[in-house]
């Protein structure tokens, strides 16, 4: 049966008709962390927009693990659901991190199989909006004169995303990352709320998360990390390598489906969500999300994923983690 | 500030849809407060999608969904008093008189207390909301780390009014909740602590099964304990509404801990379980006669109106800062961003129908939760007249279903049992299991606060003593543990050579 719905799956590839194969009869989409967080976010992303398509016929349930950001749902699709064909699980670069860190566990990031990202945020480095400091540039010198008048705050741990962006900044200015003196806050509102307040003066996070602050006055977001300028509200900002730092920080979203999951499974959901960034339905619900558009997917995420994680590891060495 | 927002509001919350989503909203939230271990943040979780799919718009949503949230903060209650079992976090100091109060057979009485000051709360939350948000968007912004930790100094120095019979058994309650408190992940560090490389203790004993195990399952142990000894009796239900003399000895009482609780509520990351127990000391500090803990109204009417008020309190960050102030309001502000709307102060001018129909909705849905709850005191103490064969196996389905559908994981299970196991055996020792749940509450905050605060200053103490904020909550600290021996003392002096038995 296996061997035949493999053959039936190649098949389904050289005629191009992946997308026509059967869903899977009950689709679900687990988020590995509370209501309300970025997992949620891109669990309601896929969820909203196959609905909405009519590319699955039953709403898609969106379920709760929470727990190690992420780490209990990773060791519970490995153990308890290894060949679920309707279960995908959310996914960000921030799981490639941990990864990297060993923080799932014993499993690597081999132990799944990486479905594709669908949409990608960047890094942002951001001042109070009445700081006097108004370029990349000027905030590296003056990090690299006094650093221990910047406290930092990101939304994350010591080793999170928000810490390593800002590590890679402090480490252009030639302080050692681990002198930074960082406060690990509860997410980018309470980052945004910290710099206005002025317990922190710089701060790592999202373009997604800081976009609105930044348009309502409330901080200064000085450089972007990605490599082109954002379209929107941040159309305005340069991105780090216009002012001379080759810094990025994609924040991909995507998905992972169990280990056993056959290839014909796996081939339909590549394959479906190869058409749906596609459709205006999706893109819309994309841009709702603060989101940008980035597609990569099947084989090419699989290896991207194991990219990002050589690379965490190289950098979390190098930031003497 | 100009109030044309609020009646733009009305006009919205007025219309007939929107009436009925906000009874729906009430409705359900009650019942979810009700339901052990599902609080207004599963209900919420579960509905958005569900009312987003169905293409009910913006403002009905929130209408809805806010109605939920101040619903559950009613329902809560319910069991708490009449089972002793939390219906959910802000309900737990709740049960601390509100059940005794039942077992003297003045349930119902309890119960009205509680709704009115529910209501009261609520009410002065609103208020609050409607006339300073902005203003206390601000106050939120003068909250840093350092802030924060000596917040917490403070509640745990009002803390010290629990220090009740047994001084030594509550300061170990007090250190086993601490220390419970840091498993899991490391907030600042990032490491995992005592998780014994088990991936599903990373992010620590959640809260909702540590109040379960420890009232829930231990209530239970000690109904069958008590059903094989043949103690238990049949409680009376009692006369239906309490006297005027009972209500005008809680007005003080209410007032206070709503200010306590809105305030509370409006700093973000601290909810209606801070404030609630915030409250439920501060009261006990301040007027205890040895009646606490034993059917006190005012012990009762104190957490009630605090997580009430705090339930208000925290949609001032959220619609002012687009800054959340509790788990559910966080979930209700990616509801507003799913609805494409950025919450912040422009929300008031940009989008009036929104912000306003949503303030003016909890006016209308804490009436609408007052006129639901009272007449409907009497179908609510029937649960008492439910036979043990059915009650108990009752809790524990509901336990169970309740942990196993948040956490969808056998060791939550266990933890819960295990956790009420120890619940059971503390009670057995006469030990407090407020104290407990207070350490545990506040020690994170706490702690993720104070290494922050000493992460941005270099290791330097001094940071604590900063800023104004910092000055008068270490000041209050003070005065919360001294004023009541000075009073105390005074009072001696003016009674002369009367023997003393009433210390705090």
């Amino acid at each position: 049966m296996k061997r035949f719905l493999s053959s039936a799956a190649v098949v389904a590839i050289l005629f191009g008709a992946g997308a026509a194969m059967a869903a899977p009869e009950k689709t679900e989409c687990l988020a590995g962390a509370k209501p309300g967080g970025g997992f949620d976010l891109t669990c309601r992303l896929v969820s909203n927009s196959l609905l909405a398509t009519k590319m699955i016929p039953a709403p898609m349930a969106v379920t709760y693990m929470e727990g190690g950001v992420g780490a209990t749902a990773y060791n519970h699709v490995i153990g308890s659901r290894p060949s679920d064909p309707g279960l995908v699980v959310a996914a960000s670069s921030g799981s490639a991190l941990l990864l990297a860190q060993g923080k799932f566990g014993k499993h690597d990031e081999t132990a799944v199989r990486w479905l594709g990202a669908v949409g990608t945020d960047y890094g942002v480095i951001a001042v109070a909006a009445d700081s006097p400091i108004t370029s990349l540039d000027q905030l590296v010198k003056a990090y690299k004169d006094q650093p221990n008048a910047f406290p930092v705050g990101g939304g994350g741990a010591v080793g999170s995303q928000d810490w390593m962006k800002a590590a890679v900044v402090a480490k252009g200015a030639g302080v050692p990352p681990r002198q930074m003196r960082y406060a690990a806050l509860e997410g980018g509102g309470a980052v945004a709320t910290a710099l206005q307040g002025g317990h922190i003066k710089i701060a790592s996070g999202d373009a997604g998360e800081m976009a609105p602050h930044h348009k309502a006055g409330k901080v200064r977001i000085l450089a972007v990390m990605a490599d082109e300028r954002l379209p929107g509200d941040l159309a305005d900002v340069p991105t780090a390598k216009e002012q001379g730092y080759d810094l990025t920080w994609p924040v991909w979203r995507g998905y992972y489906v169990g280990p056993q999951v056959s290839d014909a499974d796996y081939t339909w959901w590549v394959d479906t969500l190869a058409t749906l960034v596609k459709t205006p339905e999706f893109q819309k619900e994309r841009e709702e999300r603060g989101l940008f558009p980035l597609a990569i997917l099947g084989k090419d995420f699989d290896d991207r994923v194991r990219a990002d994680v050589a690379r965490f590891k190289e950098l979390a060495k190098e930031a003497g983690l | 500030m100009s109030l044309d927002y609020l009646w733009t509001g009305f006009g919205v919350a007025l219309q007939w849809h929107n009436l009925m989503y906000g009874l729906a909203g009430c409705f359900l939230g009650t019942l979810v407060g009700a339901l052990p271990a599902v609080g207004p943040i599963n209900g919420i979780a579960l509905l958005l999608p569900l009312l987003y799919s169905m293409g009910v718009p913006a403002d009905s949503t929130m209408i809805l969904l806010a109605g939920v949230y101040y619903g559950a903060e009613y329902g809560g209650r319910i069991s708490s008093i009449l089972l002793n079992v939390p219906g959910d976090a802000g309900a737990v100091m709740t049960a601390l008189d509100g059940n005794p109060m039942a077992r003297q057979g003045r349930a119902a009485e309890a119960l009205a207390i509680s709704g009115i000051s529910s209501f009261v709360g609520g009410m002065i939350a609103v208020v609050g909301l409607t006339f300073f948000a902005p203003l206390l968007g601000q106050l939120a912004i003068g909250f840093g780390p350092a802030e924060y930790f000596v917040l917490m100094v403070f509640a745990f120095a009002t803390l010290s009014s629990m220090v009740g019979h047994h001084p030594v058994k509550t300061m170990i309650g007090c250190v086993i909740g601490l220390a419970l408190t840091t498993i899991g992940l490391d907030p600042t560090s990032g490491a995992y602590r005592f998780t014994f490389d088990e991936p599903e203790l990373s992010s620590g004993i959640e809260f909702i099964i540590l109040v379960i195990g420890l009232f829930s399952i231990s209530e239970v142990l000690f109904m069958l304990e008590h059903q094989y000894h043949g103690r238990l009796k049949p409680i009376a239900v009692g006369r239906g509404f309490p006297s005027l003399a009972t209500l005008r000895s809680c007005v003080g009482t209410v007032l206070r801990c709503s200010g306590i609780g809105f305030v509370v509520g409006v700093l973000p990351g601290t909810g209606a379980s801070v404030a609630s127990a915030v409250s439920y000391t501060t009261e006990k500090r301040l007027l205890d006669r040895g009646t606490f803990g034993k059917g006190d109204p005012r012990g009762l009417a104190a957490p009630e109106a605090a997580n009430n008020a705090a339930a208000g309190g925290a949609f001032v960050p959220m619609l002012t800062l687009g800054v959340p102030g509790s788990g559910t309001t966080a979930v209700m502000l990616g509801a507003l961003m799913l609805y494409n709307i950025m919450p912040g102060p422009q929300l008031f001018t940009e989008r009036p129908d929104i912000a306003g129909g949503l303030i003016a909705s909890m006016y209308i849905g804490n009436i609408l939760l007052l006129l639901l709850n009272l007449p409907m005191v009497h179908v609510f103490v029937r649960l008492l007249t439910v036979p043990n064969w059915v009650l108990i196996p009752g809790i524990l389905v509901l336990s169970f279903l309740g942990v196993y559908s948040m956490y969808a994981s056998v060791l939550s299970i266990y933890m819960m049992l295990g956790i009420g196991v120890l619940g059971y055996a503390a009670r057995k020792l006469d030990f407090d299991l407020a104290p407990i749940v207070l350490g545990f509450v506040l020690g994170r905050v706490a702690e993720t606060n104070l290494r922050n605060a000493l992460a941005i200053s270099g290791g330097e103490v001094s940071i604590l003593f900063e800023s104004t904020i910092s000055l008068v909550l270490w000041g209050m600290a003070v005065l919360v543990v001294l004023a009541p021996w000075y009073l105390h003392r005074r009072r001696r002096a003016a009674m002369a050579a009367a023997p003393d038995g009433t210390a705090a």
